[in-house]
């Protein structure tokens, strides 16, 4: 073997090593979702064995997994919109006007992803039970916003800054207010950003727990936080906890391989290009 | 020209965001910072009453509360240096030139771990660790270790899913950073040296540094807010081996339910939070 074969024959063994310790736990999540109970229960485990879609079928309809799911989604669909509902004309008045204490508010937004949610589980929990508003959908799609929200504005508002200005300026020469300026020239130029975030905003809501776990308990119960339900007393249903968490998992790594290009831009929120 | 804009426009475009903000983000701040001048338990209402910053002075003396603490920073400070060095040669590997296929398929399976729910990761982590029928002791040659019961391997285990979720990411970003050196650059500098160390060092790394800040800044965060997946993996177990600071201020406020002690916890938390991020923010979004 020649130099060179030999570096592309350790590359290759350590970028199968990487796949591989990427993607095996989730190959066994999904046979363990195939498996019986009796066969889950296999010391040692078993790589072998007949697949069954028990696990499903009583998940998603005996155990109230399928509605947990359609919780998870109204709650991220509708929080996501009111975030880009908000968020979109924000990062333009960000990206477009001068303003006093413009960066102070932008300090605010990024700071706010930094704030451990546990500071504000707390107060909202007593705010909700005051409210009546505990279990409720609109709850979580609120407080999700503290999160979402900044996102949106961070991605989208670096967004609009790469449209050049002279658009804007053409516009107005014809008469167009900031509103229409907006919608018609910078929106749809700014479509990737708003696509971008939108994806994010999706994802964080769909994965989170605390919250969920915390502010509902079983009309607006969210999928993740269903999922750990099944995690007490003794004799665990594996087979039927990974079936759930195969669920709850193959729509948020669909979207991140969609959006696999802009994730890291996204996750460092813009400091990496 | 900019500027010109009346300060009703701006309002109009930026006010709704900034009143949800204060609405969900602030509001709610000062309600905590209210419950904690109280004696507020729930199970115990009838007691209810002001007692200052007596609170405070529990936690401040709490030897727990600061183990917690410590806790937290020494899971940043034992799976930050793994992520970053495995990080740093998954990205190296990624850089060589050739197997563009392999490659990009080794990228695609990167996103997967990082873009994962937490709690799935926790529950992922009760089956492939368990004792008795979990994969990793079989793939260790039938071992027979104790993951989960034990304290000291339930912190190995916390920092292994924590690597295996964010060693992707840190890899992406430093990719990222170095497919910013210019070819030219890099080319003339691998005539120089056959040294991938001293090319690192000399020729790459000041490409890296604003990848390495944000990944400091977001994992020192995303550490003071670990819970999901700690909740579901240990519950914080067994004893208080795996509690992580976000992880007691739940208990205290939603197991034991004194939630006037748990909002002091929490605001501490937040000063502290709030320190390190403006520390962090003013040393990295300097050109903002």
């Amino acid at each position: 073997m020649t130099r060179t074969q030999r570096s592309y024959a350790i590359q290759l063994l350590l970028l199968a090593a990487i796949i591989v310790i990427c993607v095996f736990p989730f190959y066994w999540m999904v046979t363990t979702s195939l498996k019986t109970q009796v066969v889950a229960l296999q010391a040692p485990p078993a790589w072998i064995f007949e697949p069954t879609l028990q696990n499903y079928r009583e998940a998603l309809f005996e155990d109230g997994v399928g509605r947990s799911l359609i919780n998870s989604l109204i709650i991220a669909v509708s929080t996501t919109a009111l975030a880009l509902v908000l968020g979109v004309p924000a990062a333009f008045a960000l990206a477009r006007f001068e303003f006093r204490g413009k960066r102070d508010l932008w300090f605010w937004f990024i700071t706010n992803r930094m704030v451990s949610p546990i500071v504000l589980a707390l107060p909202f929990f007593l705010i909700a039970r005051n409210l009546d508003l505990l279990d409720r959908h609109i709850t979580l799609v609120l407080i999700y916003l503290t999160f979402n929200l900044p996102i949106v504005i961070w991605i989208v508002t670096d967004q609009i800054r790469g449209i050049p200005y002279e658009l804007d300026e053409a516009a107005r020469m014809e008469g167009a207010s900031q509103f229409t300026i907006m919608t018609r020239i910078c929106l749809p130029l700014a479509m990737p950003g708003v696509a971008v975030s939108a994806i994010f905003s999706f994802i964080f809501s769909w994965n989170e727990l605390m919250f969920g776990l915390i502010l509902t308990r079983s009309e607006a119960r969210t999928a993740p936080a269903m999922a750990v339900s099944f995690m007490e007393g003794y004799n665990l249903p594996y087979g039927k906890i990974m079936a759930t968490s195969t669920l709850i998992v193959i729509p948020v790594l669909i979207f991140a391989l969609l959006a696999s290009k802009q994730l890291v831009r996204g996750l460092t929120m813009g400091a990496v290009k | 020209m900019r500027g010109r804009t009346s300060r009703k426009t701006i309002f109009a475009f930026i006010g709704p965001s900034v009143i949800a903000l204060a609405l969900i983000g602030i509001a709610p701040l000062i309600y905590a910072a209210w419950t904690s001048l109280h004696f507020f338990n729930l199970t115990r209402m009838r007691q209810f009453r002001f007692v200052g910053l007596d609170n405070y002075q529990t936690v401040l003396t709490d030897g727990a509360f600061w183990q917690a603490m410590g806790r937290t920073f020494f899971l940043l400070g034992t799976s930050l240096p793994l992520q970053l060095a495995l990080g740093l040669g998954i990205a190296l590997v990624l850089h060589q030139p050739g197997l563009t296929l392999v490659k990009t398929l080794c990228r695609l399976s990167l996103v997967l771990p990082m873009a994962t729910t937490y709690a799935v990761v926790g529950l992922l982590g009760q089956v492939m660790f368990n004792q008795r029928f979990g994969v990793v002791n079989q793939l260790m040659g039938g071992a027979n270790i104790n993951w989960i019961g034990d304290p000291t391997n339930a912190f190995v285990m916390i920092i292994f899913w924590d690597v295996w979720q964010w060693t992707p990411f840190v890899a992406l970003v430093l990719l990222a950073g170095l497919t910013m050196v210019p070819g030219e650059v890099e080319e003339a500098a691998r005539l120089e040296t056959k040294n991938w160390w001293t090319i690192l060092r000399y020729v790459q790394l000041p490409f890296l540094v604003p990848g390495l800040v944000a990944v400091l800044i977001l994992r020192t965060a995303d550490t003071l807010k670990l819970f999901d997946m700690v909740f579901t993996l240990t519950r914080g177990g067994p004893g208080a081996s795996t509690e992580f600071i976000s992880l007691m201020i739940q208990r205290v406020g939603f197991r034991a339910f004194d939630q006037g002690l748990a909002s002091a916890q929490a605001i501490i938390l937040l000063a502290i939070t709030i320190v390190l991020a403006r520390i962090y923010i003013r040393v990295f979004y300097k050109e903002v």
